[in-house]
Formats: C-alpha cells, structure tokens, sequence
C-alpha cells in the first residue's frame, strides 16, 4: 500500500516537471522568436530587452534557463511579473483562487443536484417523453458554447429584462468577496453559476442516465426485486450507487481542471478575477512569469484530482480495494 | 426459410439508416454544410455584398431609401456608433451589419466554411495521430508504449484549453517553421494543427486499451502463431476492430473540435482576420451585446445547431456501431 | 386432480400452496407473438420439492419468474390464474405483489456472483430484506442475519456476515444469497438452476443444504433445473416442460423408472450410461427446439419425434392416472412397443 503511493506521487511528480519543461519549450524555444522581447512585453524599449536577456540568462544553455526560472519561481518565491511591474506572481495567483473557486464549487453544487435529478428521473421514466425531453434538453446543453450563452444570459440580465422585476437584482459584472458583502457575492454569482452548469448538468445526466439503464438490466437489480423492495429504493439504493461509482470519478477530474484554470471562458464573459482569467491575461499579455505559475497551478489540480479520484474509487467500489 | 446474414458494417449502417433521430440530424448538417458552401454565391447574386471590407461609410437601399450602414449613436457600451439592425430580408443585410459596417448574414456563410472545415480537417489529424499511438503504443508495449504513455499522460494533465491556448498564441504570433514545413501566422492551417494535436491523448487512451485487449485475444494470438508479420496483424487484424471506435469519435469529435475552434477564435486566437469563423464572429458581436445583440446570437445559434446535429448523429453511429462504447473525452 | 403427497403427510387432500391455472406469458415482438409459456397448469403443496425441467427456451424460468411478477417487460402479456395459498395473484398491483416477494415467496438465482449488489456487504443485503418485511432495528437484523448465515452451514457467519461479495467462494456466496432469501420465512422458494454454475462438489453441498430446508424451515421448493442428476437427487415431484407446455408430470420416481412421453426417454438416453458396455456414439435427440414465435399445430414435439403418428397433428392435452400424466396420444400398449423399440438399436449397437 506504502509504495503504491509513493508510486503515485512519484508519477505526479514526473508529470508536473514534464509539463513545466513543456511549457518552458512552448515559450522559450518554439523557432522563429525572441524570447527576450516576447518576455519584456510588446513595447519594451531595447534596454529593457537587454536586462531580460541578462537577468534570465538568455545567452545561457537553455536546461540552465529553466532551472534559472524553476528556481525563482519555486525557491526563491520572488517571481516577478513583467507586464505589471513588481507585482508577484505566487500571491497574485493565490489572491485571484477564491475567484475561481467561488465559482466552480456554486457551480459544482447545481450540476450535481441537477445531473443526478435528471439521470434519475430520465431512467425512472425510460422512453417516456419526458425522458426523450430531458436527453434532449442535456444535448442542447452540450452543444452551447458556454461563454456564448453567458453573452445571452448577460444581455438578458444586465440589459433586456435588467428592469423588469425577474432580474432587476442583477449586479453588474464583477466578483465580490464572500467576506466582504455575503449577499452581493451570491447575487454576482448566481448567473454565472448557473451558466457553467448547464454544460456539465447536460453531460453528466446523460451519463448518468447511461449507466443507470445499464445497471438496470443487471442481475442484482432482478434480486432487489425478487425481495420485495419498492422501485424507489432499487433505483437509488442499488442502481445509483453503483452507477455513481463512475459518476464521481468523472465529476472529480472536471472539478479538477476546473479550480485550475478551465473555467476561463465564464470568468471572461462575467468579469469575474479568477486565476482562468488570470492566466488568459497573462497569456495575451506574453507575460512569461505569470504563464509559468497559472500553468504549473493548473496542471497540479489536474493531476491531484487524477490521483484523488483513483482513491474515491477505491472507497466506492469495493471490488477495486486491495485486500 | 433462411435470410442470408449481412456482414456486421452492413447491419451497422442498416441500424443507423433506422434511426430516424440520427437521420435527421445528418440531414441538417448536411443542409448547413451546403449552405456555407454556397456563400460564395449568396454574396455575390443575392445579397451583392463583400463581407470582407470594411464598409464603414456605405450606405444600402430600404424600401426605397438609403439608409447609413453605421450611424453615431450613443447607446450600448458608448462606442459612438452604431450598425444597421437586422432588416430581416433576404436580399439585402439580412441580420443587418456589424460595427464595420459589413454584412452579417454574408459573413455567417463565410465563417462557417473555416468553422466546418477546421473541425472537419483538426479531426482527421485527431485521429490518425491518436491511432498510430493508439495502435503502435498498444501493440508494441516495452520501452515503446513506456514512453508513448508517459508523453501522453503529460499532455493529458495539461489542460486542454491552456495548451491550445498557449500553442496558439505562440505560433500564431510568428508562424511556424520546421525545416522544409512553414506555416504562416495567418494560416488557416494553425488552429487545424494545434486543435488536431490537443485532443490526442483523450482519443489515443481509449485506442491503446482496446487494443491491448484485442493483443490477447485469440485470433491474434493465432496469427502470431502462425509467424504472421507484426505490420500485417495491425494492418489486417487490428485496424479493422479498432475502426470502429475511431468511426465513433469521428462526429462526437468534430462537435467537440467545433466548439473549441469557435472558443480559441472568441479569445482572438483562433482563426485571423481577415479570415472570419463563427467564433470570430460572436467576438464582433461582443461589444455590441446589449445593442445590435443578433451578430452575436446568430452565429451561436449556427454552432449549437451545427454541434447539435453532429451528437445527435454520433449517438446514432454509436447506438448502430457498439452500444456499449463509453467513450468520453473531455 | 389428486396430489401425490409424500407419506409422512396427513392423508386428507390439503389445499395446496400454490395453484398455476392454464398460465400464459407472450411476448409482443416485432415478429410477431412469441409464446414462451402457453398454457400451463400444476400445483405445488406444503412441504414438497417439485423440480421443473427442460432444456433452454422450454419456457421453465419465464413460468416461475411470472409466479412473483418479475416479469417486467413491457412487452410481456400474462394470462391465467396464479393461486397462492388461495390468493390471486396475476393482476395484483406493484405494491400488493411487493407484500408477497422476498416475504412469502423467495426466489434464488443462477450465478451468485452477479445476482447480488457488489457494492453492498452480505450482511447489508440480508439486513435490507430482513427491514424491508419487519419492523427490525439494525442491530436485530444483524443477529438475525448472522443466525441465518449460520444456519446454512457458513463457518464464521459473523465476520462473512461484514464481507463483500466478490471476496466469497462460489459456494459460500449461493449459500449466503440461500440464507437472504429465506430471511423472511417465505413458504415457498423458487430456485432457477442454483447449482450450474458452481463446481461438482459444491454442488452436492448446495443440494444437501436445498434437502434440508424443506425439513428444518417447512418450505416448499420449485426446482429449475436443466440437469436430470439434480432432480433425481432432490425433487419429490418432477414437471417436465418443453416449448413452453407441460409435457409430462409425476412422481420422481415414476418419471424416471417409467416415464411416458418420447422427449423424457430422450432426455433419459441422451444421459451417457454408468453401466454396461460402452455406446459407440452418444445418444441426442435428433433436430432442435421449435421457434416460439412459430408452433407447430397439434403436440410441439412431434416434428422430432420417432414415434408420431396421425394424431399428433392434434394438440395433446395432460392425460394420465393419479398425478402421473403426459401430454401424448400414445396408449400405453403403444408406448410399451415404443420404449422396446428404443432399447433395441443402442443394444445391437454395442
């Protein structure tokens, strides 16, 4: 048991540096540019270019380039930006987080409820129409481009209905903290919560709906019946449980990649700080530091979500455990 | 009496052609296809516009008057101007014009042709990359499938969207350059690589199980017995079985590729003026949300139908090809 | 109709416990109706193991499966009369059948392996039944599993009483899934080939521990099966079931020492003989099962078998003496001839 998580971290490990060198090839080393002038930002005057050359060894062997930037960004803590002098990367990052997610677990909250009510009801009434409804109704939800629909929701919102009574406690754009006005934090993220659900809650309860039909035609389910028990608990002791199995490994490696940086396109289009946005700037901006940072952050909830995931099924799936 | 047995691609596509749901979404597609292909024509003979200058100071012909494309107003995000609104007719500005004075309806046409043909092109590349790797990973194990898996799985962890993000701004910024291979930064040809390239991994893993599963079964164990090449197995026996999966990925992964084309084009790093996609599109429409809001709706509306129609399908094709198939990428 | 009750029961006609009348189950499918059962009627009393034989699509599993209403497609048509200790129960609502299963009839399945959530503990299934019929707490359902887990000879029933599925043997598995169905005290069990797919000797186990329920629990047991040596070991009574009708019906005993109808004596032959000389070939029955969906008119054997004659175009109805009875037009001089007929070939043969 002991190795195998130290295996694990181990493959962790080996990822992350795989995608840190990944990304250091991807900006410092594609052909056909100055890394030196893409750093010091568009408009940097010659001598700033000469001091990025300078500062980040340029002239240097490029292994020693990374474990240069490695080093300041790891160690020394001291990475700077260089679009927005002097701000520093580490604490940026970490004060953009709550942003994102403030976001992702409200939306996390309704495509949970949301998928595993639509599975259910889908399966419960399999071939009905409103099952047919509702499968449709999730395809729609998957075909929409997600900041597409937050466009509409905006204009909806903040402009169509702003002053009809539906949405007039609409705030405008922006993201304020919890801890600062409790009620404005929720009305600013109702909408978008419900935005980047819909996309997920059409996904997983197609999913689900999926697995529970298949479950259905399982032997045990036959059993369950044999005993006396009612429909409603079948359906849900016996064929959800055991078709949550998947619905929560898929919904850890989502939730993963989304407090990492995925949810952009919402923070986008609601002008909400978070560190999707965060790293979306820093990428236009070509502001090295930053990229680094938002991409390595990313990248280990990724794979943290991976590792936690194959442990979730574990616990839920007896049958996995190692004796 | 005896019916004779159809091969197992026939009843597949006996299966498909039934299914009236799948039927009609590749019928929409199919008119939706046409109806891009035909832009060239709807601008010149119908509309008489150029969706591609700028037309600012024009001005065009409603119900006998001449009516500015852009006007100064001071509504919406106050940029000082606004654009002729949908006038609904056909022949003439049908969705009306956007802040460059350029007509909607045309450029919709247009920018579905780079939409469809990036998805369609990303997904080809998708795929034959995801099943060499696929296939050479899978069957060939050792030290061959050790690092194949490794590199995949470092690609797997970065997400999706930031790589393609980050692909994009690097080399659409300054083209890209491999010896004999140039690509200019304009070219359509960047977002069909780097779009076909991210979504490998996602494809490739389910690929490579497959066939580690196939690898033990006996027909090939029979084969190799037998002293049957190595190139002649993955050729004749196992591509056709892995052929099915990839059939299954081909619409599911265009609809995914579409939507990912039309967000990297939102964030202006996708397709390039003076080129336009649906995605772009929307992007004009942006600052003209609250005011002329149909140059952004309309181009959405063409994506979900699009994107619709081809999971409509691909549940189809899956439903016919293997109903037991979970695939999933994102 | 007399019953044939086993000798150490009261001599009076008892009402039995379950009463099957001229039970149909059809299936609605786009080539037609399929009729997996057509017609069939039979009895089973207190304390009384009645085996049901046949081969696959012999409509044995769809009979008694439709005894609780577990049929559930929607497709299925069901006609007849179920009796269960006098109740009707075709027609009966979900709610109403869901009182009986689990609680007065309990059914056992095939493969253990599959038949039981894998997700949920021995213990935690047992406890579901045992709560979802009476009103126990938690920890009196756990005795009362672990009571009963002890009862069908599992060694350790309180540490298996806590362990999954998949980390039980075969055997013990299907003797657990036994000791959840009997957890409510049903008078009747119905087990649907509870022994195929384990190993030899556990099967003889199971069958042992199947022998004693009847004794040390007083239930009736419906044995289906499709393998002969099992119902021979078990059954007092034997019903033998070909496409989806009742062909021949008796005693143990008198099916297989004298059974009357062609397919018993093909069944009976095609067993590979324990003594004697060696058979060059092993004995089938000629050709297959007919389609359900397409019967021939008159007896559904008769395209197979040897000895037709002109009235097997007719449908034969169960006809016999006191509990043994075929469905066959052969007399019993006719009879008599046939099954000397039969012996012959396979004699000269040797």
């Amino acid at each position: 048991m002991f190795s195998l998580l130290i295996r694990r971290v181990a493959q962790m490990v080996f990822v992350m540096i795989g995608i840190s060198i990944l990304v250091f090839l991807i900006f410092f080393a594609t052909p056909g540019a100055d890394p030196a002038a893409r750093i010091a930002g568009r408009n940097a005057s010659p001598e700033v270019v000469a001091e990025v050359r300078k500062s980040f060894g340029f002239d240097k062997p490029l292994p020693v380039q990374y474990a240069v930037m490695m080093k300041r960004l790891f160690v020394d803590q001291d990475l700077t930006s260089f679009v927005n002098r002097g701000e520093v990367v580490v604490p940026e990052i970490m004060g953009a987080a709550p942003v994102t997610l403030s976001l992702v677990l409200g939306a996390a909250v309704f495509w949970i409820f949301g998928s595993i009510a639509i599975g259910l009801i889908a399966a419960a009434t399999k071939d009905s129409f409103l099952d047919r409804l509702l499968m449709v109704l999730g395809l729609i939800g998957i075909s929409m481009p997600v900041y597409w629909l937050g466009e509409i929701v905006n204009l909806i919102t903040q402009s169509r209905l702003h002053d009809s009574w539906i949405f007039s406690w609409v705030p405008p754009l922006g993201y304020t903290p919890l801890t600062e006005d409790p009620w404005l934090w929720f009305k600013s993220l109702l909408l978008p919560w419900i935005t980047l659900a819909i996309l997920y809650i059409g996904l997983y309860g197609r999913v689900l709906r999926a697995s529970l039909v298949e479950a259905g035609q399982e032997d045990y389910i036959r059993t369950a019946r044999s005993k006396g028990l009612s429909e409603s608990r079948i359906l849900i002791r016996h064929a959800l449980r055991t078709s949550l199995i998947a619905f929560v490994t898929l919904f850890g490696l989502d939730f993963g990649a989304l407090v990492g940086g995925s949810a952009l396109l919402t923070e986008v289009v609601f002008a909400l700080q978070g560190v999707g946005r965060l790293t979306y700037q820093a990428l236009l901006d070509l502001d090295l530091p930053v990229i680094m940072a938002t991409v390595m952050y990313a990248s280990f909830f990724v794979v943290f979500a991976n590792a936690l995931v194959d442990i979730l099924y574990g616990i839920l799936d007896p049958r996995v455990r190692v004796a | 009496m005896v019916r004779p047995a159809l091969g197992p691609w026939a009843r597949a596509a006996r299966k498909l052609v039934a299914n009236r749901a799948a039927m009609a979404a590749l019928g929409l597609f199919i008119l939706i296809v046409l109806a891009c292909l035909a832009a060239p024509l709807y601008a010149d003979y119908i509309a008489h516009t150029d969706p591609f200058s700028s037309n600012i100071d024009g001005t065009t012909t409603i119900d006998g008057q001449d009516v500015a494309l852009v006007q100064p107003s001071t509504e919406g995000l106050g940029l000082g101007s606004i654009p002729l609104g949908p006038t609904w007719d056909i022949r003439n500005f049908f969705l009306g014009a956007d802040a460059q004075g350029r007509d909607v309806a045309a450029r919709l046409l247009y920018g579905g042709r780079n939409s469809l043909l990036i998805a369609g092109a990303s997904t080809i590349i998708c795929l034959v990359l995801a099943a060499l790797t696929g296939l050479i990973a899978g069957f060939f194990g050792g030290i061959t499938d050790m690092l194949i898996s490794r590199l995949l799985d470092v690609l797997w962890a970065f997400p999706i969207y930031l790589l393609a993000i980050s692909l994009s701004i690097v080399l659409i910024s300054h083209g890209f350059s491999i010896g004999p291979i140039e690509i200019t930064s304009g070219s359509l040809s960047l977002p069909i690589f780097i779009i076909g390239i991210v979504y490998v991994p996602y494809v490739a893993r389910p690929i490579r199980g497959q066939v580690l599963s196939l690898k033990e079964s006996e027909f090939v164990l029979a084969a190799k017995g037998l002293g049957v090449p190595d190139w002649r197995i993955l050729w004749r026996d196992m591509l056709p079985n892995v052929m099915t999966t990839i059939i299954v990925f081909v619409p599911l992964l265009m609809a995914i590729n579409m939507l990912t084309e039309s967000a990297l084009s939102f964030l202006s790093i996708g397709v390039q003026a003076p080129d336009a996609s649906w995605g772009t599109i929307i992007q004009d429409g942006q600052d003209l949300i609250y005011t002329r809001p149909w140059v952004a709706i309309a181009p959405g509306i063409a994506i979900v139908l699009t994107v619709l129609a081809l999971n409509i399908l691909g549940d189809g094709v899956r439903d016919a090809l293997d109903p037991r198939a979970k695939l999933r990428i994102t | 109709m007399a019953s044939s009750t086993p000798a150490s029961a009261s001599p009076e006609a008892k009402a039995p416990l379950l009463e099957v009348r001229d039970l149909k189950v059809s299936f609605r499918t786009e080539r037609g109706l399929l009729r997996a059962v057509d017609g069939i009627s039979f009895r089973v009393d207190t304390h009384e193991i009645v085996g049901v034989v046949g081969e696959s699509g012999s409509g044995k599993t769809v009979s008694q499966m439709s005894v609780m209403g577990l049929v559930n497609d929607p497709n299925a048509v069901i006609e007849g009369s179920i009796l269960y200790k006098g109740r009707e129960l075709v027609g009966l609502s979900q709610r109403q059948l869901r009182s009986v299963r689990g609680n007065e009839i309990a059914m056992i399945f095939q493969d253990p392996m599959t038949a039981l959530t894998p997700v949920y503990t021995i213990g935690w299934q047992i406890a579901e039944q045992l709560r979802a019929h009476n009103r126990l707490s938690s920890r009196g359902a756990r005795k009362r599993g672990i009571e009963l887990l002890a009862e069908v000879g599992i060694p350790n029933p309180s540490i298996t009483f806590d362990r999954y599925p998949h980390q039980l043997s075969g055997g013990m598995r299907q003797r657990a899934f036994i000791a959840m169905a009997l957890s409510c005290n049903p008078s009747l069990l119905i087990a649907d080939e509870p022994t195929t797919a384990l190993d030899v000797t556990v099967q003889a186990q199971i069958l042992e521990l199947i022998k004693r329920l009847r004794r040390d629990f007083g239930s009736s047991i419906v044995l289906i099966t499709h393998d002969l040596g099992v119902v021979a070991e078990v059954a007092d009574r034997v019903m033998v079931m070909y496409a989806g009708r009742i062909v021949e019906r008796g005693t143990t005993r008198e099916i297989f020492t004298d059974p009357w109808h062609p397919y018993s004596w093909g069944l009976h032959d095609s067993i590979p003989p324990m003594e004697g000389a060696r058979p060059r070939r092993l004995a089938s029955i000629l050709g297959s099962p007919p389609s359900l969906l397409d019967l021939p008119p008159g007896c559904a054997f008769s395209p197979r078998c040897p000895h037709r004659f002109s009235r097997c175009t007719e449908k034969p109805a169960l006809a016999g003496t006191s509990g043994h009875h075929a469905a066959c037009f052969l007399s019993p001089e006719q009879r008599q001839q046939a099954r000397a007929a039969r012996r012959r070939p396979l004699k000269e043969a040797s």
